[in-house]
Order: C-alpha cells, then structure tokens, then sequence
C-alpha cells in the first residue's frame, strides 16, 4: 500500500501534477513525434512535389477557411475499395508542403485528394455556386460569393512568410513575385508568364473561374483560387514512375 | 497535510475519503473487480499488441512486428488478388475489340458492371447518376451525340476528352459571336436566336424577322452547325434541330450562348483509368443511348 498511498502527493499538491503531467506528456511526445523528422521511412521520396503556386495557395486558404475539410477528406487510405473509388493511396510526400495538412477526419462529401483533372473547371464553378443545380441528391452549401469575392494581395502575402517560416523551400524570388505570380497563373497572355512556369514547372494556366476578360485584366476572384488548387491535388506525383513496392516500408 | 487515521463509516465498515458535502461523506470504495481487470487486460493487450504490429520508433528504423504486416503491402496484396479474380474475363475484355464484346453475352455482362461502377465513381458527378446530364453536361441517355454516338467515338471522347490538352482530344468550341467585340451586334444576336428556335420547332417571339434570321445563320453559324442547323460532329457543333440541348433552349440561354460562346471541357480518362475501363465503360455509355 505504501507506493499506492504516495500517489497521493501527486493528487494533493497541483503543481507537483501539472510537472508530472508535462514530464509524461513529453515523454509520450518525444517517443511518438521526434522520430518522425529523422527516420527515412516517413516520407516517400517521389518526384513531382513541387511547393503550391500563390493561386493554390491562396485557394488553399480559402478551403481552410470555408471547413471544406469538415465535410472532405484529403487522404486515400491504403483499402482496396478506396484505392478502386479515388485512385493511388496518398502518399506522406504529397502533402509535405501542406502547412497544416488537410487530411480531415471525416467524409460526409467524396474524398478529394486526387479530385485534380477529374472534372472540368466548368463543374467546380458550376458545383461550388449551388451544388444541387448538378448534383440533385448533395447537401453541400453553395459557394457563389467566390466568383464576386477579389484575392487582395494581403492574402497572400502572409501565407508566404508563414510557410517559409514552416520549412516550405519557397525561394526569396518566388517570395517577390507572389502576387504577379497569382495573377498570371489566370492569365495565358500575361507577360510574366514565362518567368512564372521557370518558377512553378508543370504549373496550369487558366482561368480557373471561367471569367477570361476579368482575368485577363488582373482580377483574380476567390472562385479562381480554390478551383485552381482543386485541380492540383493529387496530380503531382505522376504514379505511372512511381514504384509502389520499393517505397512498402 | 497532516495524516489523519482514516474515519470509518459505520455501516459499511470502510473509511471515507474525508470530504463531505452537507452532512454526505463519500466513501473510498474500491473499483469494481471486475472494471479493474479488465482495465489490467487491456495493458497486457496493448503489450501483445506491441509485440505482434508495427509499434515503436528506433534509431533507424521502428519495429516491424511479428509477421511484418504493412497496410500498403496488404493493399498491393489485396489489389493483386482482385486482379486475378477478374483476370479471365478482364484479359478477354482487354483483347477483345468493342463489337466482339457486344456479341458476347458473358463479355458484355462483364463489361457492363464494370462500367456501370466505373460509371458512378467517375462519370456520375457531371452526367449525373442515371446519366441524364445537367445543364452544360450532356445527356447520355438520349439519341443526341456531339461528337458521335458509336462505339469508336464514344471510346475516343472518353478516352481523350473534350477540349483537353491532350492531342487527341475533341476540339472545336462555339466562338463568342456577340458582346461588345462580336460580329453580331445585340438585335441580331436576338433575331438569330429566335431562329435557332424556329429549327427546332420552338416558338419565336412575335415581330421576329425570320429571314433576316436566316441570313444571320448562313452568314456565321452554317460553317460548323450546317445550312439545315443539324450540327457537325467533326466540330462538336450540336444539332439545332433536335430537342435536346445542352445548356437549355430558352431565348435567354440562346443568346448568352450566342455571346459569349461556349467551350466545355471533358477531361480525358487515359491515365487515370486503365484501357480495360476505358473499354467497359465505351460499352456501358453506348448501351444507354448510343448507336448513332
């Protein structure tokens, strides 16, 4: 009974607790968190992954901002009928510039980690602006204010240093461009155009929202930026290179 | 902090934790025997546990477990078995040339499932479950086809889509013949959409100059949709004169086609589903409305 009964040190003193708490809690943490950034087998080595492009990234906020991952996962489990349904199993390596990643916990919509080429730019807008109007049996909200809704500049901003700041490799230049970039990616006749795909190789251009004159004049809506980044996920790593079996580990 | 002598309650004969609310003492009763072994039970589990899956994190590398089970090798097992489940029939339906598979009555019942699940998790969200389309997403169910109805074509456009970037994609769109830089100025836009809806046997609206319609029409739509507004496939120029229309048949949605064109876009499936579905979908797809 006595080492029974020294327990209650630790119930009586709150201090005592809260250090042993912190003690434990970080013993659960180094054990289960730390390994993770030096072992090899937690990211796959692929090629393909490249950082996002201001207009994804910009989109990417706003499907963080919006919950979308309330409703959406972004993680194709390893189960054969996921594999069947969504396409490849995600791979670690796919989200790694993903700050914080959106795999979600729940599906009460489809998955989308491989939604990218899958429908057309046309469906998105037409999908994200009143979802029954093509899909009659869905129950996700409309988003129509994002084709009305401008990207200002101080929303990409931030989002740049802060993922620098994460580990993002984005280079100093890209840093500089990043709001020329956002508009160019909407537009195929942009000047800096060249420049911008040297910055973000196998990047698409166009206009993502289906507004080319507005586009073309440097507006850039909300509606351009999350179909932009809805059609690059999943589509970075080209799995017809890419060995499943070398990377089982 | 100073140790009292547990008090102990009369009637129970156990001692009480010291607290008391309004004259009720709470009891320092144990666990129940039976919650607390199955609580032991559960660490002695997780230790089996430990011993028997992949579970701790090393220098180099983590425990493999006892049998050295992987969820991705289990998947590529899994994958593997379900390939060969199918293999006698998909390597008939891989060989097989898509009229061969409409003769064959197992072929086609094969090639139909296939499709009709490859259907729903691809094909379904734009053209809809029962593939009756949506406005801008064409019915499939109808005898209207735009780029053609037949096997062969129907394979093409599935295979390579629609105004993608892939080389054999369909290509072809309807320029934007009014707005402020269009040929057509916005009474002519009018007249020749009432037009449209005379050749499709739709009512015009009154005071419409239907032959200066007809002039409009030769002069810039025959080029893709034909003198007799029948369409092109070549082109995907639609049928004007049937009773199905893509993005509705309204004046409204006539004239907004009219100005600003249209250019939808189907992605092309090669690549991201094998030939094998490819095919069986071709053959489900044509046996929903196809033929022509």
């Amino acid at each position: 009974m006595s080492l029974w009964n020294k327990h209650a040190i630790l119930e009586k003193n709150s201090i005592i607790l809260t250090v042993g708490i912190i003690i434990v809690v970080a013993i659960g943490g180094l054990v289960e968190i730390a390994p993770l950034f030096y072992l090899r087998s937690t990211i796959e080595r692929v090629e393909g992954v490249r950082p996002y492009t201001p207009l994804e990234l910009a989109g990417r906020a706003i499907y963080v901002r919006e919950g979308c991952y309330n409703c959406h996962s972004q993680m194709v489990r390893p189960l054969r009928d996921e594999v069947e349904r969504y396409g490849h199993y995600s791979l670690a390596a796919e989200s790694m510039y993903d700050k914080p990643f959106q795999w979600g916990s729940k599906r009460t919509g489809p998955d989308l980690a491989r939604v990218g080429g899958k429908y057309s730019d046309e469906w998105h807008v037409a999908h994200l602006a009143n979802p029954r109007s093509i899909v009659p049996q869905s129950i996700m909200p409309g988003y129509a204010f994002l084709s009305q809704a401008e990207v200002r500049p101080e929303q990409i901003e931030g989002h740049f240093i802060s993922n620098r700041r994460g580990g993002v490799p984005y280079s100093p230049e890209q840093v500089a461009n990043a709001w020329g970039d956002l508009r160019a990616q909407v537009n195929p006749d942009a000047p800096t155009l060249a420049a911008f795909q040297s910055r973000y190789p196998g990047a698409i251009v166009r206009a993502f929202g289906g507004n080319t004159s507005a586009a073309a004049n440097g507006t850039v809506t909300e509606m351009d930026a999350l179909v932009a980044y809805l059609q690059v996920l999943g589509t970075m790593v080209d799995f017809r290179t890419y060995d499943a079996r070398a990377n089982i580990r | 902090m100073a140790n009292h002598p547990p008090e102990i309650d009369a009637a129970t004969g156990r001692s009480t934790t010291g607290h008391e609310w309004d004259g009720i003492k709470e009891l320092n009763s144990p666990l129940p025997k039976w919650w607390l072994y199955v609580f032991y039970a559960t660490i002695v589990w997780s230790i089996g546990y430990w011993i028997v899956y992949p579970a701790w994190p090393l220098v180099t590398g983590y425990t493999k477990g006892l049998f050295g089970y992987s969820s991705r090798e289990s998947v590529v097992v899994e994958l593997d078995a379900l390939k060969a489940l199918r293999a006698s029939r998909s390597t008939a339906l891989a060989s097989a040339s898509l009229e061969d598979i409409q003769r064959n009555p197992d072929l086609l019942t094969f090639a139909l499932a296939q499709g009709k699940a490859a259907f729903g998790d691809n094909c379904a969200p734009c053209h809809g479950l029962s593939a009756t389309g949506a406005r801008g997403f064409p019915n499939l169910r109808d005898d209207t086809w735009l780029w053609g109805g037949s096997l062969a074509e129907i394979r093409q456009t599935i295979a390579h889509g629609v105004r993608t970037g892939d080389d054999r994609s369909r290509q072809g769109s309807m320029p934007a013949l009014g707005g402020p830089n269009g040929v057509l100025k916005r009474d002519e836009v009018i007249t020749v959409a009432n037009y449209v809806r005379s050749l499709a046997g739709l009512s015009v609206r009154q005071g419409t100059d239907l032959a200066k319609g007809k002039e409009l029409f030769e002069t810039n739509c025959v080029a893709c949709h034909g003198a007799d507004g029948r369409g092109n496939r070549e082109l995907g120029a639609a049928n004007l004169t049937s009773a199905n229309w893509v993005y509705g048949s309204d004046e409204a949605t006539i004239v907004e086609t009219i100005n600003n064109g249209r250019g939808g876009v189907m992605p092309g499936w090669t690549g991201r589903l094998d030939d094998t579905t490819v095919k069986a979908l071709t053959i489900y797809v044509h046996a929903l409305g196809g033929g022509q």
